[in-house]
């Protein structure tokens, strides 16, 4: 990045980040990523079927730990990560520039607004039980408690637009309840998704928590979407073609899907996408002596 | 000590059942398009009365029915809707009798759990959402949540007025309008229900019943011009289900089948235990998707434990589910005792230990003695398949953890229960056990304010309290 008149720049490889590793595929493939105006930026891996599958095999052995940590720690860990991010903005206001061309000004915009989606996500990991739980009074003598639990392996289809913010918005609605994940970056603008997987990597979150795979979302998202030891899909990035495809095959066993929608943002995220991928445990106890 | 009963029958007078009946359409019983099929009586094989079938034209009309009435439902004011409701939660205490009694005969459970169980849990569903239709604002989805259209809803038979209760009573109270189909085996509470909701003056078309087979199920949720999908019933349908409305605009809520583990540790206290291991199991004649159909005992009260069930089940009353101290009635249909017949020969034939308590059945009708399965290993048919029957798999662990795994080593999470004395492990297994619904020292319970629905292959959305509102609404 920092060639000039008498120093070449050291270029970084792009690779896929599974189980708190970075990988290059399996398969050896690479895609090439231009910039907005058609500028070589860089080789990005092209996941394969292979990596999606390690990539869920580190998921499900990441979600133990992670669904078992306090909620106090869950987001101690997320607010780890925004302070990560606000410490290499410069490095994503580059990264977001060349990917949608827009000044660099409004990918700072953009930076801030990713750092405090990730603080606004951080403080829901020990209010989201009081706000979604309930005691019951059943009509008996019991104690009848219901709760959220994190819906276990949760696959994301990130957004093709939103390399950064899309992303972070995705992702950490998901996590932050308790479930892991594998993203499938924006394929169009992978970039930043590996940048972000440095940062994640810094942030005490733990391998497997969160794993990036860059490639093509056509041929990745469907594997994902129809593999058995997946629980949930979030289906953002996808076209209405391949979220109809995606959807029949995630039918195979009963994944809870999120269809696409129209998504602003900037504007206020809600809560609706960390509900998407909770389930609610009711607990039944008598009382008496 | 073997204990002689006299017969107490209750009586089938209390219900006057019609010889045939038509579908139920924008408030009036119509013809249904294809051939009439019978439904019978379970445990005489009786036929009880004919039943229309519904096809794709009926789905249609009743589709179209459902969408005419939603606008002025919808814009009722929600405490106008809830007196309707509170209105059939009424009528259906003041008939409570005749409709324990119907509900028995068409589906062949005894009379004292409809009775008992399955009628006031109905009008208890309806007078817990009725209270919700004026209070939306207040549920914690936005300050104006709007209902999604015309429900299409569709039941199995284990519970068939139980079932159309959770269907009904949210839909309604979210200001959607419905079209159900009960199961085929059991319509006739559904259709009772149907002249419950011309007695509580309920606008025509609000509420369509259309029954049939599979095929009229499968019409009702593929219809374009329906907003929201509910089903209740198997992981099967329930996956078919879910391919059809792929890609779509249709809200879906899935309650499938289930193979609870009911776990006893050691320090359990074992009479209750027993107890509740009997009806985890043999309630309803194990046609229930929460059943505790595993039984994980820690190793060292396995003796113990087994005998005191071996002997618990040898006072087990099964036959005439009319009779009052009748404890097992009889099994919904031929098919659904061919299908427990089959998964229970694979059982013996793949090497575990049958046992059953000695007890006459009846000569006519669907029977299947109380049935369990000792030396049941994991990968037994009978451990990992749903049998929807009177049969118990019993498994064994030594430590909590196992517990913990052997509960989870299924592809369904509906429900679990565990039995110990230790307060603190009674919070760390519930924890761990990936299941909608935990029983601790207890097992099937219910009540209209506890959600209920699965993990996993179970489905997904829950019925029942605050949460069960969601799925009528467009949040």
């Amino acid at each position: 990045m920092s060639d000039n008149g008498t120093r070449l720049g050291v270029r970084k490889t792009y690779k896929l980040y599974i189980g708190g590793a970075f990988p290059r595929s399996e398969s050896g493939r690479s895609y090439a990523v231009t910039s907005s105006k058609g500028r070589f930026l860089a080789n990005a891996a092209r996941a394969s079927r292979k990596d999606a599958r390690d990539a869920v095999v580190a998921a499900r052995k990441a979600f133990p730990g992670w669904s078992g940590a306090t909620p106090y720690n869950r987001g101690q860990v997320l607010y780890r990560v925004a302070e990560m991010l606000e410490g290499r903005r410069a490095q994503f206001v580059t990264e977001i520039t060349d990917a949608d061309g827009v000044p660099a000004r409004k990918a700072g915009e953009l930076v801030d607004l990713a750092v405090d989606r990730l603080v606004w996500y951080a403080g829901w990991a020990d209010k989201i039980a009081s706000v979604f739980g309930a005691v019951n009074p059943v009509a008996g003598p019991y104690l009848n408690v219901s709760k959220p639990e994190p819906t276990g392996v949760v696959a994301v289809v990130a957004p093709p637009m939103g390399p950064l913010l899309g992303l972070v918005s995705v992702f950490a609605p998901v996590i932050v309840t308790g479930n892991t994940c594998v993203v499938v970056a924006s394929e169009r603008a992978p970039l930043p998704a590996v940048t972000l997987a440095e940062v994640l990597a810094t942030s005490d979150v733990p391998g497997g928590v969160v794993n990036i795979l860059t490639g093509r979302q056509p041929e990745l998202a469907p594997w994902l979407a129809g593999h058995m030891d997946v629980n949930g899909i979030d289906l953002t990035g996808c076209p209405a073609d391949l979220a109809l495809e995606c959807e029949r095959a995630a039918a195979e066993n009963l994944k809870r899907v999120l269809r696409p929608q129209q998504t602003d943002w900037l504007a206020d995220p809600g809560t609706s996408r960390m509900t998407a991928f909770l389930e609610t445990k009711t607990v039944w106890h008598p009382a008496g002596v | 000590m073997r204990f002689e009963y006299a017969p107490a029958p209750e009586s089938r007078d209390v219900v006057e059942i019609q010889p045939s009946y038509g579908l139920f359409i924008e408030g009036r019983f119509t013809d249904g398009g294809g051939a009439a099929f019978k439904t019978v009586n379970p445990a005489t094989e009786e036929t009880l009365a004919e039943v229309a079938r519904a096809d794709e034209a009926d789905v249609d009309r009743a589709v179209a029915a459902a969408r005419k009435a939603f606008g002025t439902w919808s814009a009722l004011p929600g405490a106008e809707r809830a007196k309707y409701l509170f209105r059939i939660a009424r009528i259906i205490q003041e008939r409570a009798r005749e409709l324990a009694v119907l509900e028995t005969l068409d589906n062949g459970k005894p009379i004292r759990e409809s009775r008992d169980v399955d009628v006031p849990l109905v009008a208890a569903h309806f007078f817990y959402y009725a209270g919700w239709a004026d209070k939306l604002a207040y549920a914690g989805f936005g300050p104006a949540p709007r209902p999604l259209g015309v429900a299409a809803q569709v039941i199995p038979w284990n519970f068939p007025l139980m079932m159309l209760a959770w269907k009904i009573a949210p839909a309604l109270a979210c200001g959607n309008t419905v079209v159900l189909k009960p199961a085929e085996t059991t319509p006739l509470t559904a259709l009772a229900f149907a002249e419950i909701c011309v007695q509580a003056g309920l606008p025509a078309g609000v509420v369509n019943i259309v029954t049939g087979p599979g095929a009229t199920g499968a019409a009702l949720v593929a219809h374009p011009g329906v907003d929201k999908v509910a089903f209740t019933g198997s992981t099967r349908v329930g996956r078919e289900i879910a391919r059809t409305v792929a890609g779509g605009r249709k809200k879906v809520t899935l309650e499938l089948g289930g193979k609870a583990a009911n776990i006893v540790f050691e320090d359990a206290p074992l009479d209750q235990a027993v107890e509740g291991i009997v009806n985890g199991i043999f309630f309803n004649q194990g046609h229930v998707c929460c059943a505790g159909s595993r039984l994980l005992v820690a190793e060292p009260i396995q003796d113990e434990l087994l005998a005191a069930l071996r002997r618990r089940l040898a006072t087990l009353r099964v036959g005439d589910p009319m009779d009052k101290n009748t404890d097992v009635g009889a099994i919904n249909s031929a098919a659904q005792l061919a299908r427990i017949t089959e998964l229970v020969e694979a059982g013996e034939a793949e090497g575990a230990t049958r046992w059953s308590p000695a007890c006459d059945l009846p000569e006519r009708g669907y029977w299947f003695a109380p049935t369990v399965f000792t030396g049941v290993a994991q990968s037994h048919r009978i451990a990992r398949e749903e049998v929807f029957g009177p049969v118990l798999s019993v498994l064994t662990f030594r430590t909590p953890a196992e517990a913990v795994e052997k509960a989870n080593n299924t592809p369904y999470g509906l429900s679990a229960g565990v039995w110990t004395e230790k307060g603190s492990r009674i919070l760390w297994m519930a924890d761990r056990l990936r299941a909608g619904v935990v029983w601790a020292n207890t097992f099937n319970r219910f009540d209209p304010v506890s959600p209920f629905g699965g993990y996993k292959e179970s489905g997904y959305g829950r019925e029942g309290g605050r949460h069960g509102l969601e799925a009528y609404l467009d949040v």
